[in-house]
């Protein structure tokens, strides 16, 4: 009968370590999030000032640049697929991959082929558990992401666009990362990152000419060194939303956890209650029943 | 009249204010910037872009690649991540 109650004990007591272990986390992706959510403000400007670059020599001027134009001599298409580097962070690595994999299908069916490229471990270990080939991987700092390993994402991407058809090129690349909304809301995206359309209209058409702009040393080589820098930033403002909506995410498991422990620990508190209120009724009955026994006899 | 300045790095701003003139190295050689300056779209090659704010003292900032806009008074200078690393100092 005291076996129970001892059970019972060391149920509450490990919970009570889990819920301060998860607490813990809980506290950690909490302050992270708001660091995360400041590089994204910080990153901001750049991103903007590249916009900017970007629409308006797609308003001045029609420049052709093989970063815009389609390609048909391959099939060969290229997936970027942003996940987590670890998981207690809930369904966020799983709803990403499962979008992952509807686009993957959806491109295979247009008789695709399709070349992963995957960031975060928790991709790679799903594709390498399903025997799906990765053409290259970067893992480490999901919830980091550094400028520098942004950039070398997006030059070995670049690099797989521009390479010709017999040595691998993609005709295409498509993005899918989680996009931060708020703190409680983060749904994965699917961007068709490159052949670029440049579309936008930032720059307003002035009233009467629009200002003759001028470039140096002239158009094409501006085009050159601007869009390859409008692919970096839209690729680390990509995974700057990753790692915002992977700590949210992660925050809101932990506390779902927590509440959990807590939920679980009142219960084996009633549970070891019960135990004991009924060993302690059954010995009152022993000691009755023996006290009544000594009295017939 | 001045102009507007900002300078930025993939991951923040480097430096933003008002300017009295703006010198960068661009791809074709040196180029100054002056209120009123037509609009440009401009590579940068290594070299030093120098801002003369309206008060203070003039802001060097060593680049490596990147480039710089200038359209109605507002100048934007881009800079690569790589090149962006060793000016952290600068305020």
């Amino acid at each position: 009968m005291a076996g129970q109650q001892r059970v019972y004990n060391q149920r509450i007591k490990s919970t009570e370590t889990l819920k301060k272990m998860f607490r813990a986390m809980e506290l950690i992706a909490a302050s992270r999030i708001s660091k995360a959510r400041e590089r994204a403000g910080q990153a901001a400007p750049y991103a903007r000032a590249i916009t900017r670059a970007v629409s308006a020599v797609a308003t001045h001027s029609n420049v052709e640049h093989r970063l815009t134009t389609e390609r048909s001599d391959t099939n060969r298409v290229a997936m970027l697929v942003v996940t987590a580097d670890r998981g207690m962070a809930g369904a966020y690595s799983a709803t990403l991959l499962r979008e992952a994999e509807r686009l993957r299908g959806s491109l295979r069916a247009e008789g695709k082929e399709v070349v992963l490229y995957v960031a975060g471990r928790r991709g790679v270990s799903y594709y390498t558990f399903r025997n799906v080939p990765i053409e290259k991987s970067w893992t480490g700092d999901s919830d980091n992401p550094k400028a520098e390993v942004a950039e070398e994402i997006a030059d070995t991407l670049l690099e797989a666009f521009s390479a010709p058809a017999e040595e691998g090129g993609v005709a295409e690349l498509h993005v899918v990362y989680t996009r931060f909304r708020t703190m409680v809301s983060q749904e994965p995206r699917v961007v068709r990152m490159l052949p670029l359309e440049v579309v936008e209209g930032v720059a307003e058409p002035g009233e009467g000419l629009p200002p003759l702009y001028e470039f140096e040393p002239g158009e094409g080589e501006v085009l050159d060194a601007l869009l390859p820098r409008y692919i970096r930033s839209r690729i680390f403002n990509a995974l700057l939303q990753a790692a915002a909506s992977e700590l949210a995410a992660r925050q809101r498991a932990m506390r779902t956890a927590v509440d959990n422990a807590e939920d679980l620990i009142r219960t084996y508190t009633r549970l070891k209650n019960t135990a004991r209120q009924a060993e302690i009724t059954q010995e009152i009955s022993e000691i009755v029943s023996g006290a009544d026994a000594l009295a017939a006899s | 009249m001045a102009l507007n300045v900002e300078v930025v790095s993939p991951a923040r701003v480097l430096w933003s204010g008002e300017a009295s003139m703006v010198s960068a190295p661009a791809a074709d050689g040196s180029m100054g910037v002056l209120p009123g300056h037509q609009p440009v779209l401009a590579v940068l090659r290594n070299g030093v872009v120098q801002v003369t704010p309206v008060q203070g003292e003039a802001v060097e900032i060593e680049v490596d690649g990147g480039f710089f806009s200038v359209d109605s008074d507002q100048v934007t200078i881009v800079l690569d991540a790589s090149a962006a690393a060793h000016v952290d100092s600068i305020g």
